[in-house]
């Protein structure tokens, strides 16, 4: 059975449809992967099921069940209580997400107080098992640092030592390596993919780097424009994608290019607020489109390879990039 | 053979860099090693990349290129002049040969003045051309950076990072100049947008014979745009060469290390992950002998001990004790 389960899910702010109609599950100990350009809605989705979307922000959605539980129900205390326990988030920015003004070890504890109650000595000896966990070394010391005397990398550890802490089934990573250098990405994208192994929970990671979701994740969802385009198993999507978008993103990838070749790009922009366009929201940059891609939505199409919104989705053969 | 191009525009020996720090307010004064002891060479149409980690010394490299900084020792010689004994007008001159990108199109670009304003300034400061000229000479490179003659009027806040990043270079190319330092130019934007500003730094490096001093830390990038590829590590050069020889034969095992954890799509460029254990050490105590020894998975007692100077070894230089055994 599915952890989570979204069906429908529109997030609007005002007249901007950030995410629209999405459809998306995730299983039991899966890393899923979500990739797509800044403004495709990727973290938005993220949000909405973690119920971190304020005014002027509206959720809308058929279903969004985890664990059975239909979410959008829930009232305010019980979805309170399930955010940060039975579902758990790590941001972007490490430096900018932890408190200031706040020791690593109060931040810790705060959760596990929220959550779990229990003694204050139990609560920092837990905060302590958790700074060891993540590879935090000498954690005794660095209970009582603050933020700013911790590297990017560290805080990282830091945040996702408070996102374990309360053994959530599912840990939503939103660019978690973005903001560090390539060999402590690595470190953390090893530490991750180990907890996600030893907890058994499913992984959401969302990035914008094709190259981190294509070494860690089983299943990909590519988003375009707020909506979901394409969806299948990692190594298949990689090496033979059905939507164009998919594909015309892969092709721009430098490392696919030849010495100092001329790129492939994509003409054009990510449609903003105003310009959406009729039909399929990407034929005014489609390589491959056809007059009717202007007229109709197509809709995400279910096949024995995954979902893909595309009439015209490309054959395995047409596709080596 | 021997024609003025072949000589370097831009070439550095031991170039180095200290910074006087106060670690913490009580603290005695400290030598901070920005840069230590770095040299290349660059020729017209070529690019160096520099690629290492925050704190390697990639942006103050950066700074005394674009002669923001004087270096605190060494030589750097811009267009065969040496800049560090070269006299106040004389550098002032040389600097509109050396031009910089930044990595952050939303910070460099000053958000009241129009783009036809931040194009222009630096021709109303460093030429006497006439307002209508200088408005030319602006339309023009609008045009050749793939922006509208329309564009002229516009504030960057109605640009996206993609097109405010070909402003940020089209005001570097206002004054022609011949060495381009981009520091980070492809960083901050979206992978689509990414290829286009490539293909755009590599179409004016064709058109105008630009030397490019790449700083980057994302490898794959480098891969594709570079000629020569600088590894740095704690202010100071590892192992620089020619970029086939670094991607394919790495000799250092922190220019491994760096390759194997830089994330690939294809499969088959997947090499065998190495994660390197730690964090950079603080620039301001690097470690005794090899300052990556305390990362490295190769480290012996003679790594502890004594530094290793950059050698030559199968045609790249390279500053490792172990370099042939690994």
């Amino acid at each position: 059975m599915a952890l989570l389960e979204i069906e429908n899910l529109s997030v609007t702010f005002g007249a901007l449809r950030a995410v629209d109609g999405l459809d998306l599950s995730i299983d039991e100990g899966e890393v899923l992967g979500i990739v797509g350009e800044s403004g495709s809605g990727k973290s938005v989705t993220m949000l909405a099921v973690m119920g971190l979307i304020g005014f002027p922000g509206i959720v809308k959605a058929n279903a969004v069940r985890f664990n059975g539980a239909e979410l959008m129900h829930l009232d305010r205390r019980a979805r309170r209580n399930m955010t940060g326990k039975d579902i758990a988030m790590i941001f972007q920015e490490p430096m900018t997400s932890l408190n200031p003004c706040f020791t690593v070890g109060f931040q810790i504890t705060e959760t596990l107080k929220v959550h779990e109650g229990g003694s204050r000595s139990a609560r920092r000896a837990r905060a302590l098992e958790l700074l060891a966990q993540v590879g935090i070394p000498d954690p005794e010391r660095r209970l009582n640092s603050f933020p700013h005397q911790l590297s990017g990398g560290m805080n990282q550890r830091v945040m996702i030592a408070m996102a374990i802490s309360c053994r959530p089934q599912l840990l939503i990573a939103d660019e978690p390596t973005t903001a560090l250098d390539v060999t402590i990405q690595a470190q953390i994208l090893q530490l991750l993919l180990g907890l996600q192994r030893e907890y058994g929970m499913a992984l959401v990671l969302i990035t914008h780097d094709m190259g981190v979701v294509a070494e860690t994740a089983q299943r990909v969802s590519v988003m375009y424009a707020g909506q979901l385009v394409e969806e299948r198993a990692a190594a298949e999507l990689f090496a033979s994608p059905s939507h164009p978008y998919t594909h015309a993103l892969l092709g721009a990838l430098p490392e696919r290019g030849r010495d100092r070749a001329r790129l492939p790009t994509i003409p054009g922009v990510v449609p903003g607020l105003y310009d959406r366009p009729p039909g399929c929201l990407f034929n005014p940059r489609c390589t491959s489109a056809r007059p009717d891609c202007a007229e109709r939505v197509p809709p995400l199409e279910t096949t024995h390879q995954g979902r893909v919104r595309c009439f015209y989705p490309l054959q395995a053969s047409k596709t080596g990039v | 053979m021997y024609s003025v191009n072949t000589s370097p525009l831009l070439s550095a020996q031991n170039l180095c860099r200290y910074y006087t720090v106060r670690p913490h307010a009580f603290a005695a004064t400290t030598t901070l090693k920005a840069l230590d002891g770095a040299n290349f060479e660059l020729r017209a149409g070529s690019t160096l990349a520099v690629v290492g980690e925050s704190g390697c010394g990639k942006s103050t490299m950066a700074r005394l290129i674009t002669m923001i900084e004087p270096p605190t020792s060494g030589q750097l010689s811009v267009h065969g002049t040496d800049i560090v004994n070269a006299t106040a007008v004389a550098r002032r001159e040389l600097r509109r040969h050396v031009q910089i990108v930044f990595q952050d199109p939303y910070g460099s670009l000053n958000p009241r003045k129009k783009v036809g304003a931040i194009l222009e300034e630096p021709l109303r400061i460093n030429t006497n051309m006439s307002r209508q000229e200088r408005r030319d000479a602006a339309h023009d490179m609008l045009q050749r950076v793939g922006l509208r003659r329309e564009h002229y009027v516009r504030f960057p806040h109605m640009f996206s990072g993609g097109q405010r990043q070909r402003i940020a270079i089209a005001r570097a190319l206002m004054l022609k100049p011949s060495i381009v330092v981009a520091d980070e130019p492809v960083s901050a934007l979206d992978v689509s947008i990414q290829a286009q500003v490539l293909n755009l730094l590599m179409d004016l490096q064709d058109e105008f014979e630009l030397a490019y001093v790449f700083i980057s830390h994302g490898l794959s990038v480098v891969e594709h745009i570079a000629a020569e590829v600088m590894v740095m590590y704690l202010g100071r050069p590892i192992e620089q060469g020619a970029k086939r020889l670094i991607f394919d034969s790495p000799r250092h095992p922190y220019t491994r290390a760096l390759l194997a954890a830089t994330p690939f799509v294809d499969p088959q460029r997947r090499a065998h992950r190495i994660v390197l254990k730690g964090e950079l050490p603080s620039p301001l105590s690097p470690p005794a002998g090899c300052a990556f020894h305390t990362r490295c998975p190769h480290a012996t007692a003679l790594c502890e001990a004594e530094r290793p100077a950059l050698r030559l070894l199968q045609g790249r230089s390279v500053a490792c004790h172990h370099a042939e055994s690994i």
